[in-house]
């Protein structure tokens, strides 16, 4: 037995096999259990100590990689727990228990009254995908841990199931699999020259063949256009504001922070260790297109005036910053990859967690309008499952829940979503927590020097000018202003703008436990930033 | 890169242009060769029999495409079985408690759309599992 699956075997898989079990646990437990109302209280709290456990197995492998110093490699080669495992499967950790964490009770709003164990369930199931995209060494896994994460994501892209949401699934879904078929293509192609779907063995291949080869050249670029678009880097971002828009919002937190980083994870490994001797086939390329997706991501974000869109083409001009990285290619872009995705993970996830708070308030001008909307509903056997406005009218006949005792879910039970920039007006007179929270993500998104989002930006800008490329330098610091001035419309918003929109903030300690993670993250990185940089130290992996 | 290119997939091509020959050489013989009889009754679409009635382009019920959906995944599943029964002999123990894992999971999906209501032919709603679990709720 201990041929085909060994002691370190096991070491380097459990925490994929611990966020499987979990998963299926919850998916399995949410339809056993008894039709109590406190299952909903121990459904989250079941997939958050399954997160527990998880961090527990990457802590021992944290440890002993930084004990021994070496990578522990598992399945003869095919994957590997190294510092750049680490440092992604850490982000992708943060990830995930701010989105459980933050959905616990949204869920009943965001995605419906139930289906809570299949939302939690794939929320586990997507970061059990990262896992495998951080860890492996071999295409056939990488494959399929990209795969695993994204049909998690069309499906929970989709799980408002209102017109907007199903939208987005199906964009996403459609131009999802079109890019996995250019990628299978460049991989067979890399497996044709290799005879090996190891990637070190594909590093060989590739240096033995020589850049100039038209094999080698079609091979990278199509596995990059595959890989390209995962992060939503330009040509292949279309996707990107329409899925983030339509997602339930805390599904598009996830997917702008776990899925953008894992993706990146699985662009770094392809493109730093097996096609290294094609760079000069892959280096102008992926200056261009880091240089088009920050103009695009840049420049289509000013005229936003939905702010789930704003910060959807906000972070594909990030997905710019992290590609600058790469483009870098020595060992500070790199480090800065990591420290990059590190610091986006929390400030990027407290804003979209924001907007996934605020709601709109009847209005009583609004509600004979409402009130309109809700009566075939009302009719209709099917309602609970339509639409999310729809299924908060029955709730406001219902004063039984704990969660009706204040103000604040009253204006949760409206259920519709407030996105707009102008939903954000004079938010610092109504909520001053919130805007203050908001304030200092968006200043870190903009890289404002106290906060974490300056500490990423410093490092791409660094490894830049080490590696000589000025322009790319100055153009990218030239977008830093660009940025600033959409992320400071909300800000304007916020504290200039009158208080006259009927917008309220739904909470419960699920949220104000994720929003101040998120916050103490970004600001906590900014502030004291030895321990995090050390953490991502993934430079000088092989 | 051992030999060249042309030398390693020139089988390859040539079995592209035996196979292509060959279809498109038995279609040319019946057309040629063949004898052909016309007739409205021979013409209809063939199905199984009976005489057609409509278009086939109609809304079908989502319980089929979900029994279909399950029983390709359920298929596809079983596929797994031949390779592992080819190895057995020789993974011994390691083979067996592989396939006991994938069974299990296997199994906790067959759990999961029983319990959903998917193998419910005749029920109206398969939602209506879910409704029961939040009774406060409404």
């Amino acid at each position: 037995m201990s041929l085909y699956y060994t002691a370190s075997d096991h070491f380097v898989l459990l925490p994929a096999i611990l966020l499987a079990l979990f998963g299926c646990a919850v998916l399995l437990f949410d339809l056993t259990a008894l039709g109590s109302p406190r299952q909903r209280l121990w459904l989250p709290g079941l997939a958050l100590s399954g997160l527990g456990f998880t961090a527990v197995a990457l802590l021992r492998q944290h440890m002993l990689v930084a004990a021994q110093g070496v990578e522990i490699s598992a399945f003869r080669g095919a994957m590997a727990v190294d510092r750049f495992a680490l440092a992604f499967n850490w982000i992708f950790l943060v990830a995930a228990v701010l989105v459980v964490l933050f959905s616990y009770r949204h869920l009943r709003r965001e995605g419906g009254p139930d289906h809570a164990g299949e939302y939690l369930g794939l929320v586990l199931l997507a970061h059990c995908g990262m896992f495998f995209l951080a860890t492996s060494l071999d295409l056939v896994t990488l494959f399929i841990g990209l795969e695993l994460m994204a049909v998690c994501f069309y499906v929970l892209v989709g799980f408002a199931r209102d017109r907007r949401s199903s939208e987005a699934a199906i964009k996403y879904l459609l131009l999802g699999a079109f890019s996995s078929a250019f990628l299978l293509y460049g991989f067979s192609l890399l497996y044709g020259l290799a005879g090996s779907t190891r990637l070190k063995d594909i590093a060989d291949a590739v240096a033995n063949q020589g850049p100039g080869d038209p094999v080698v050249l079609l091979a990278v670029v199509t596995s990059a256009a595959g890989a390209l678009f995962k992060v939503a880097a330009v040509p292949f971002h279309a996707w990107a504001p329409d899925a983030y828009e339509g997602a339930p919002t805390p599904v598009t937190a996830y997917l702008a922070v776990g899925s953008t980083a894992a993706s990146f994870a699985f662009l770094a490994r392809l493109f730093v260790t097996p096609l290294a001797d094609a760079r000069e086939i892959w280096d102008p390329l992926l200056a261009v297109i880091a240089v088009a997706t920050l103009t695009i991501g840049n420049l289509a974000a000013v005229t936003q005036s939905n702010v789930k869109r704003l910060l959807a083409y906000s972070s594909i001009g990030h997905a710019g910053y992290v590609l600058l990285g790469l483009v870098a290619g020595n060992n500070t872009g790199l480090n800065g990859v990591a420290v990059y995705l590190l610091t986006y993970a929390p400030m990027t996830a407290g804003a979209f967690l924001i907007v996934a708070a605020m709601r709109r308030t009847a209005r009583p001008a609004a509600a004979p309008l409402e009130a309109v909307t809700a009566a075939p509903v009302a009719a209709s056997p099917r309602g609970r499952s339509g639409a999310t406005v729809m299924e908060a009218q029955p709730e406001l006949s219902s004063p039984r829940l704990e969660e009706r005792a204040s103000a604040d879910d009253a204006v949760a039970a409206t259920a519709e979503p407030a996105e707009d920039v102008d939903d954000f007006n004079g938010l610092m007179h109504r909520r001053p927590g919130y805007a203050i929270w908001m304030l200092i993500f968006l200043m870190s998104l903009a890289g404002i020097p106290p906060t974490a989002g300056f500490l990423g930006k410093y490092y791409i800008f660094l490894s830049l000018i080490e590696a000589g490329r000025y322009v790319l330098a100055v153009i990218a610091t030239l977008y830093v202003a660009v940025a600033l001035y959409y992320y400071f419309r909300i800000v304007r918003a916020m504290f200039a703008g009158e208080p006259d929109p009927p917008v309220g903030v739904a909470e419960n300690w699920g949220t104000k436990v994720a929003l101040t993670a998120a916050g103490v993250l970004t600001v906590g990185i900014g502030l004291y930033p030895e321990p995090f940089l050390r953490l991502v130290q993934i430079a000088g992996m092989r | 890169m051992p030999a060249s290119f042309p030398d390693l997939y020139f089988p390859v091509l040539l079995q592209v242009v035996i196979a292509f020959a060959v279809a498109t050489g038995l279609v040319a013989m019946a057309f040629l060769v063949g004898k052909r009889v016309r007739g409205k009754v021979k013409e209809m679409p063939y199905e199984c029999g009976i005489p057609p009635t409509g278009s086939a382009r109609e809304r079908f019920s989502v319980k089929f495409y979900l029994v279909a959906m399950v029983f390709i995944l359920f298929d596809i599943e079983a596929i797994f079985l031949y390779p592992w029964a080819v190895v057995y002999r020789e993974l011994k123990l390691f083979a067996f408690v592989e396939m006991f894992v994938f069974i299990a999971l296997i199994l906790a999906g067959f759990f999961y759309i029983w319990k959903k209501g998917v193998l419910n032919w005749s029920r109206e709603e398969p939602e209506v599992v879910t409704e029961r679990r939040y009774p406060d709720a409404v």
